[in-house]
């Protein structure tokens, strides 16, 4: 009803408004949170579809997001979940001629394909000062297709924090460890104390995915770690038999790790630290830890449940494996193009980041404003990292690195149940890409 | 075989009793057929026949549906050892199942066909037909977990064998390591001297397993001609305290058994710790003498079956789908019980037949149509079989228990993205699926003409 009323409005506005924008959008977010304090008109009448696979209560959240943009430039910001399937849904909306105007998405290689679409639109001059202030260079470069920035990282996760149990640690005198050889020796002393130093979700494959990146990340350098998630070198590399090297040691000692692991779901990993008895001190996987142990544990994060940097191996300075939700614009309007420069400014982020659950990695955001100190540390070592890469197995195609059964995800089950066959796994896994790269 | 295969086909279309006298219709009759026709032959065409050809067809293409493979994917099929674990489990699964349900069906209608109460317990044999295959996959599944605090079947076993108590004393203590200590056959060895006390330094014990009479660990006092020693847990409650040394409050290991061995490897003396951890085996001599902690002293008990590992998780869903499909067996079997002719048994039994020998040669033979219906069709579910085997195993454990369904579902849509190969498994599940087809159709004209 009211929106019909308004269309002619609408129209005249969005002409009349046009050339106005192009020196409102500088203002809108461009001096990192002008304009907050009456309700701007800049963008009045102006109606932006925007769609991501939120839902629930982060949708809510981002919907203020959204409002704050409402109220500073006067523009209707419709948000729509496109679910968990975004991929399809956003691929049938682009074919069928009618995409948002802005849409978030989870995967960098959607958004190569898009641009392969000619789907994006390449983000204006003053979102790209924008993002090159507030971002480190590894999140611009994710963002960018053959050197044009097309992606604006609104959200990022954290998939090298190591979680322990500050009871058992306290109880068998361990530490936070420093390196690779110090987290050896402190699982070690906490097997002594009679409760194993780590347990590992086996179950399936992608916890373990995650533990060869991190440790691939550290002891072959971001370099390896793009070339190797392009298939541009073989999984036979001697830095791929370093890395399972390294981990074949830990995987391998039967003292440190929990028994059972093949058997055991993730979520049984984190509750066999954090349960009552705790059965073992550590678990390894992404932030999202803190969801699983506040909802099927009664050990609270922040106090008996904490978490440190996966550790340095070699000296490897301060790197985080992750993933993250990317803003891109699909279409070529004043309104989109002032999104997404609202989007990568630490403003934006702030409002998610003081509702909680959300980190953002956007280094211009303060780091004061998360509502805990566990979620700070989280997105301090995720904007303080020297390195950030995208979480590998995400990057390849699903056949390799997300099909339960197959692929890296069961090659790496069975080296982790016969961690002594460094040779044979490299092949399988080398045979597994080649098959899914062809 | 390609001509007994057309023979077959021939004699299904002909109604398996040779050639049939042959009628002319008028055009009008005809067109009326079709018409009555037309609607099935169309649904038909396009629920059944369309997607067969089609799968054929896609079935010659790669995974994007472009380039041309030829019988590429049916190769692939046969190299890939995941599809073909798939067949070969598919096997594995014809040969025991359909046999098994049926024998029991027949078994458990034959039985309760004579007890009074023979209908309550075919409703609850019956009963599992009536739920989900889904949700019977979870109820194994959950039932059939390797921990004994989250699976019933374990729990079950656990329980047993700790009550004939094979758990004893302090299960994963292992030593220090580099103070000689070896772990031989999992008990604890250390060449000791006598008039020399041995020292056991033992972690992985958890403080408060300790039993309440553990007194601080003291140093044994040396004796001339007998063994003495420690065995003491070195740790220290928050950390702490001097590796390998005794003090700081480490508590001895009370009531651990210890042996000494003499040189030819007999037992010449045993001993128990007390509750400071000490022990002292006399009258062994002089000398050099090795000190072992037997196996019994740490043996962890029993802790359960990995029923849902890669040995055994073919037989837990095969064992699901045995409990679901044995009452659909009986009743069937029930059925054709019901219908028989009793005065052949009773004739049988006069002329002084064992029960044994009634069933066996007229109660079967007389089943036999009913049985072969409940194989058939048994067969037939068997090869198709998808939703147990997807649900049950844990991912870890898919690949093992893997069949040609699941196969052809995680390489078209689960994953793998191949949709060529995945329409070549539909094809090869189509292939196998013909013969109990045939012999289905055939029985069913039989069964008309008699």
């Amino acid at each position: 009803m009211q929106s019909r009323k308004q269309r002619i409005p609408t129209a005249l506005v969005a002409l009349a408004g046009a050339a106005a924008l192009a020196l409102t959008a500088c203002s809108g977010g461009g001096n990192g949170g002008g304009g907050s304090g009456g309700g701007g008109s800049e963008l009045k009448g102006v109606t932006l579809n925007v769609a991501a696979d939120w839902s629930g209560a982060e949708q809510k959240n981002f919907e203020q997001v959204l409002a704050r943009f409402e109220q500073q430039t006067g523009a209707k910001v419709n948000y729509t979940s496109y679910g968990t399937d975004v991929a399809t849904v956003l691929g049938q909306k682009v074919d069928g001629g009618d995409p948002p105007d802005v849409a978030v998405i989870p995967q960098p290689g959607l958004m190569q394909q898009l641009v392969a679409k000619k789907a994006l639109v390449e983000v204006d001059q003053a979102t790209k000062a924008e993002v090159e202030k507030n971002y480190s260079k590894d999140w611009v470069d994710l963002g960018k297709v053959d050197g044009k920035l097309y992606g604006v990282w609104f959200k990022g996760s954290n998939k090298s924090t190591v979680w322990y149990n500050t009871d058992v640690y306290d109880a068998a005198g361990a530490s936070v460890p420093k390196d690779w050889d110090g987290f050896l020796k402190q699982l070690g002393t906490v097997s002594d104390s009679g409760v194993y130093g780590l347990s590992v979700g086996a179950d399936a494959g992608w916890p373990l995915t995650d533990w060869f990146e991190n440790v691939y990340l550290r002891t072959a350098g971001p370099e390896k770690y793009d070339q190797l998630s392009k298939h541009e070198i073989p999984w036979t590399d001697p830095s791929v038999k370093t890395a399972l090297e390294t981990l074949g040691k830990l995987w391998g000692d039967k003292t440190l790790i929990q028994p059972g692991t093949a058997q055991r779901t993730f979520g049984d990993s984190v509750t066999a630290v954090f349960g009552d008895p705790p059965k073992a001190g550590t678990v390894y996987e992404g932030d999202f830890v803190a969801g699983n142990i506040a909802s099927s544990t009664k050990s609270v994060v922040g106090k008996n449940a904490k978490f440190y940097d996966f550790p340095a191996i070699n000296g490897s300075g301060p790197s985080v494996v992750g993933g993250g939700n990317a803003a891109v614009q699909l279409k070529d309007n004043k309104g989109a193009a002032a999104l997404m420069q609202y989007l990568a400014s630490p403003e934006a982020a702030t409002v998610w980041v003081e509702l909680g659950g959300f980190t953002s990695p956007n280094s211009k955001v303060d780091t004061a404003k998360y509502p805990d100190e566990t979620s700070k540390q989280i997105a301090e070592a995720l904007t303080g990292a020297k390195t950030f890469r995208f979480d590998m197995s995400d990057l390849a195609p699903s056949a390799f690195g997300g099909t339960k059964g197959a692929g890296e995800w069961q090659i790496l089950i069975d080296f982790f149940q016969n961690p002594s066959d460094v040779a044979g796994t490299q092949q399988k896994l080398e045979a597994a890409a080649a098959a899914a790269w062809k | 075989m390609a001509t007994t295969q057309t023979e077959v086909m021939r004699r299904v279309e002909t109604g398996a009793r040779g050639p049939r006298h042959r009628r002319t219709f008028s055009r009008r009759q005809l067109i009326t057929a079709g018409l009555f026709l037309a609607p099935a032959l169309i649904l038909l065409g396009a629920l059944v026949a369309y997607p067969v050809i089609y799968s054929g067809w896609r079935s010659l293409y790669d995974a994007a549906g472009t380039d041309f493979l030829g019988l590429g994917n049916y190769v692939t099929m046969f190299t890939d050892p995941e599809t073909f674990t798939a067949i070969r489990n598919n096997l594995i699964w014809v040969l025991v199942v359909p046999i098994s349900c049926t024998i029991l069906g027949l078994i458990f209608a034959v039985l309760l066909d004579r007890i009074r109460w023979g209908t309550a317990f075919k409703l609850i044999l019956f009963m599992p037909m009536a739920i989900s295959m889904v949700a019977a996959g979870v109820i194994f599944r959950t039932t059939f977990q390797e921990n004994p605090q989250l699976g019933a079947v374990n729990a079950g076993l656990v329980a047993i064998s700790d009550a004939a108590g094979t758990s004893a004393g302090y299960p994963g203590a292992r030593p220090r390591p580099d103070l000689g200590i070896e772990n031989r056959d999992g008990g604890l060895e250390l060449v000791a001297t006598a008039g020399r006390p041995a020292e056991f330094p033992l972690v992985g014990v958890k403080p408060d397993a300790l039993p309440a009479n553990a007194k601080p660990a003291v140093a044994a006092e040396p004796k001339p001609g007998a063994l003495t020693g420690t065995i003491w847990l070195d740790f220290v409650k928050g950390g702490g305290g001097t590796v390998g040394a005794l003090g700081d409050g480490k508590r001895g290991l009370p009531g651990v058994e210890v042996q000494a061995v003499g040189a030819d490897g007999s037992v010449v003396g045993t001993a128990t710790t007390a509750d400071d951890g000490t022990f002292s085996i006399d009258g062994v001599g002089d000398g050099e003498a090795t000190v072992r902690l037997p196996a019994s002293n740490f043996t962890a008990g029993f802790q359960g079956v990995p029923w849902l590992g890669p040995g055994l998780v073919t037989a837990v869903i095969i064992l699901s789908y045995i409990w679901i499909w044995a009452g659909f067996a009986m009743v069937m079997i029930a059925s054709g019980l019901s219908a028989l002719d009793r005065s052949l048994q009773e004739a049988a039994r006069i002329d002084g037949a064992s029960e044994w020998k009634v069933f066996t040669r007229v109660t079967v033979p007389m089943l036999a149509p009913v049985l072969v219906v409940v194989f058939v069709t048994l067969i037939i579910n068997v090869l198709k079989i998808f939703d147990l085997v997807y649900v049950i195993p844990p991912p870890s454990s898919l690949p093992d228990a893997t069949v040609i369904a699941v196969q052809m579902w995680t390489v078209s849509f689960g994953g793998g993205n191949d949709q060529g190969l995945g329409s070549a498994l539909s094809i090869l599940l189509l292939v196998l699926v013909i013969p109990s087809m045939i012999i289905n159709v055939r029985r069913f004209r039989e069964d008309r003409s008699r």
